[in-house]
């Protein structure tokens, strides 16, 4: 009795508790730098909405009036529109990602080279695509110019037209998106069971068929990351547009992203109130988006544990 | 461990205070080739004349510079800045960021004869609240740069009405030139062109008036102006395409000979030699005259120097904005920048027609604007310039664009 007495004396409260806390002291730095740097903007940030303030007088506390004004805000709309458009035409990079990767899906001489390039775009910068792709939409004198002579749209300027302007910039970012998807999808092929496909062949499922009910399938988890980070590089597009459009013409290839930007902090903005509420806008439909997807990676990784 | 923490304290103090007595500390913005050329040689030669101060000169990068300045003035504030007039450096002044700098004006003692007399004409362009708030050193012209073997070609003379000037735009467009070339892509060169149409139309105050929010976008005086933009919108008189381009973008069309004029400020003219032209095929004229007996008032966008209210080194600040200020200072500055002084006794560089012919417009000048985005406070030149844009390339849309310009207007100025 005695010895088992002083046994349980001995046993600390940290030992007691030892495999319960050492996990958040490893968190603990991530954690901090997380909390600072990204969750208390976001309430700073939805704080700051209810303001208005030019970032140098002190501010002003205007209750919902920027979420007023941004419900009769024309260029609201246009950039809202245009995110939906992202969202819907951003997602070609997914199936062509796909497509590519299975074309690139083989053992030929150079293949390691080919499958480099392809995966190039992903590595240079959004802001040197965006210059490039610039200079190819140039009328007269454009790389694309000769095939809308063909076509009769003689000096026909994509960036400058209101209807065209926004799918430009798209076409530009599918660049890279494409490369990225490529990648994701290269590396799930690599893990797919040779003897499934084997076991397939046998019960006769070819072509299309072993595609659709057999590789894809396999290739889940990698469509899963390839139409998150899809969805999230179509909410948050900006760089592109900044470079390549700067909004115009007149506001028609905005999005909410760039027009937070043009609104908070560029050369004719601090209107970091109105920023703001814009950024809160943004983040309440990314908020869903990722919510969605978080619920239903949740459910997969349960069904795949049972 | 105390010994530390103190020594630590020390290194701390000694590192954070970046000047001390007899130190002047000056941010620019000037990263481009000529203004910092410019700095570079009035620095020195302060120096020189004021043995006992020491500058430290910041460069910031032009474009970095605007989102800069509003964290220094507040945080790190240096004994003089540089800025611009008008409207442009009221946001600092509202938040007493600046310097109440009247003293200098005023104090005909401080420097070579009256300095209220010499800069009169840039004195209401520094004023707030019946104060100034910095001293002007530089400023440019805006008018017409055309191709003078494209006028002579198609037997053009320079215009001086407005009737002359849409006549020659026809003329050359059925030569097949465009007969104005801009790149609107960044929206401001469109502001530009309303600008000098509005100040023909309507004059110096009613764009004043305008741009400080006292009159709506739907008046009929607006209207006006954008029918005399009708005339050169509809037929087409305009590049092509020009939301597509930046400034410069659209020179090679001028370049090229594809298309005779451009609205523009004087600094167009270095990237057009550049690229070729010379003075015997580049030319310059006054933005025509459209409502007969409206004086003619000028576009001048003017660069100023300040000191922030938290200055450290107000003494020397000050003696620096008074050399600023010297007739002989001013011509040395404009001489490498390619401008004009603002001081009325300071010459211009000889041999350069393209600044004699501003300093004699300017001169005779009856007001001077800043520029659409400097005189009207940034949310409004931002809506208007983009309005404007979107006019340009849909004249048809005018009305609505007004519209949603006033709404913009009541918003603004409440």
């Amino acid at each position: 009795m005695e010895i088992n007495n002083s046994k349980a004396k001995r046993i600390t409260w940290w030992q007691k508790n030892q495999v319960k806390i050492s996990p958040w002291i490893f968190l603990a730095p991530g954690l901090i730098f997380f909390s600072i740097y990204v969750i208390a903007p976001i309430f700073v940030s939805i704080g700051i909405s209810f303001y208005q303030w030019d970032g140098l007088s002190p501010s002003i506390y205007v209750g919902l009036q920027n979420y007023i004004e941004l419900l009769d805000d024309e260029y609201f709309y246009i950039s809202l529109w245009n995110n939906l458009k992202w969202l819907i035409f951003f997602m070609l990079a997914v199936p062509i990602g796909l497509g590519l990767a299975i074309f690139l899906n083989q053992i030929v001489f150079g293949i390691r080279l080919i499958k480099s390039l392809f995966f190039f775009p992903f590595v240079i910068s959004q802001v040197v695509i965006g210059l490039i792709f610039t200079w190819f939409y140039q009328p007269n004198y454009g790389v694309i110019a000769p095939f809308l002579n063909l076509i009769g749209l003689e000096g026909f300027s994509i960036l400058a037209n209101e209807n065209t302007a926004t799918y430009g910039i798209i076409f530009a970012g599918l660049y890279p998106q494409i490369a990225y998807c490529l990648i994701l999808y290269l590396t799930g092929l690599n893990n797919i069971n040779p003897e499934q496909i084997e076991a397939g062949r046998m019960d006769g499922a070819k072509g299309f068929h072993l595609f659709w009910n057999i590789v894809l399938p396999q290739l889940r988890h990698a469509t899963f990351l390839a139409i998150v980070v899809t969805v999230i590089g179509a909410l948050r597009s900006f760089d592109m547009v900044a470079i390549m459009t700067q909004g115009g013409p007149y506001g028609y290839s905005n999005v909410l992203a760039y027009y937070m930007f043009e609104q908070a902090l560029s050369e004719y903005g601090y209107r970091m109130g109105y920023g703001s509420a814009i950024a809160t806008v943004l983040f309440t439909i990314m908020m869903f988006y990722i919510l969605f997807f978080i619920y239903r990676m949740y459910r997969n990784e349960r069904e795949d544990n049972n | 461990m105390k010994k530390i923490i103190i020594s630590l304290i020390m290194m701390f103090g000694i590192i954070s205070s970046t000047s001390f007595a007899g130190t002047l500390v000056i941010n620019t913005d000037t990263s481009d080739a000529a203004p910092k050329e410019a700095f570079e040689y009035i620095i020195k030669k302060f120096e020189e004349e004021n043995p006992d101060v020491t500058v430290k000169w910041n460069v910031f990068d032009h474009e970095g510079y605007k989102q800069s300045i509003r964290n220094f003035l507040n945080t790190d504030p240096p004994d003089v800045a540089n800025w611009y007039a008008g409207n442009r450096m009221l946001p600092f002044v509202r938040a007493g960021l600046f310097e109440d700098v009247s003293d200098i004006w005023k104090d005909s003692g401080w420097v070579d004869g009256n300095l209220s007399e010499n800069m009169e004409h840039a004195k209401k362009s520094m004023t707030i609240g019946g104060k100034q708030w910095g001293i002007p050193y530089t400023y440019y012209q805006w008018g017409v740069y055309y191709r003078k073997d494209l006028f002579t070609a198609n037997g053009i003379s320079v215009p001086k009405t407005w009737d002359d000037f849409v006549a020659a735009c026809a003329t050359l467009k059925a030569a097949g030139i465009t007969p104005i070339t801009i790149g609107s892509k960044y929206l401001w060169t469109t502001a530009g062109v309303f600008d000098y149409l509005n100040l023909r139309t309507n004059g110096y105050e009613f764009h004043m008036d305008l741009t400080l929010g006292k009159i709506p976008y739907t008046d009929p005086k607006v209207q006006a102006v954008f029918d005399k933009w009708d005339e050169l919108v509809k037929p087409g008189y305009f590049l092509e395409n020009h939301a597509a381009l930046s400034w410069q973008e659209a020179l090679t069309p001028m370049v090229n000979g594809e298309a005779a004029m451009y609205v523009m400020g004087n600094f167009a003219v270095a990237p057009l030699k550049e690229a070729g032209l010379r003075d015997s095929n580049l030319g310059f004229f006054q933005f025509p005259e459209i409502t007969p007996g409206i004086p003619m008032a000028e576009e001048a966008p003017t660069d100023t120097v300040h000191i922030p209210s938290k200055a450290k080194n107000k003494t020397d600040a000050k003696r620096f904005l008074i050399f600023m200020s010297r007739a002989d200072v001013q011509e040395e500055i404009n001489k490498i920048l390619g401008q004009l002084p603002i001081n009325k006794n300071s010459s211009v560089k000889k041999g350069d027609p393209f600044l004699k012919a501003g300093l004699n417009m300017l001169n005779n000048a009856y007001a001077m604007a800043q520029f659409y985005d400097r005189d009207a406070p940034a949310q409004m030149a931002s809506e208007g310039m983009k309005g404007f844009q979107e006019y340009m390339s849909n004249p048809d849309r005018r009305q609505k664009i007004l519209e949603r310009l006033e709404k913009v207007r009541q918003k603004v100025y409440k």
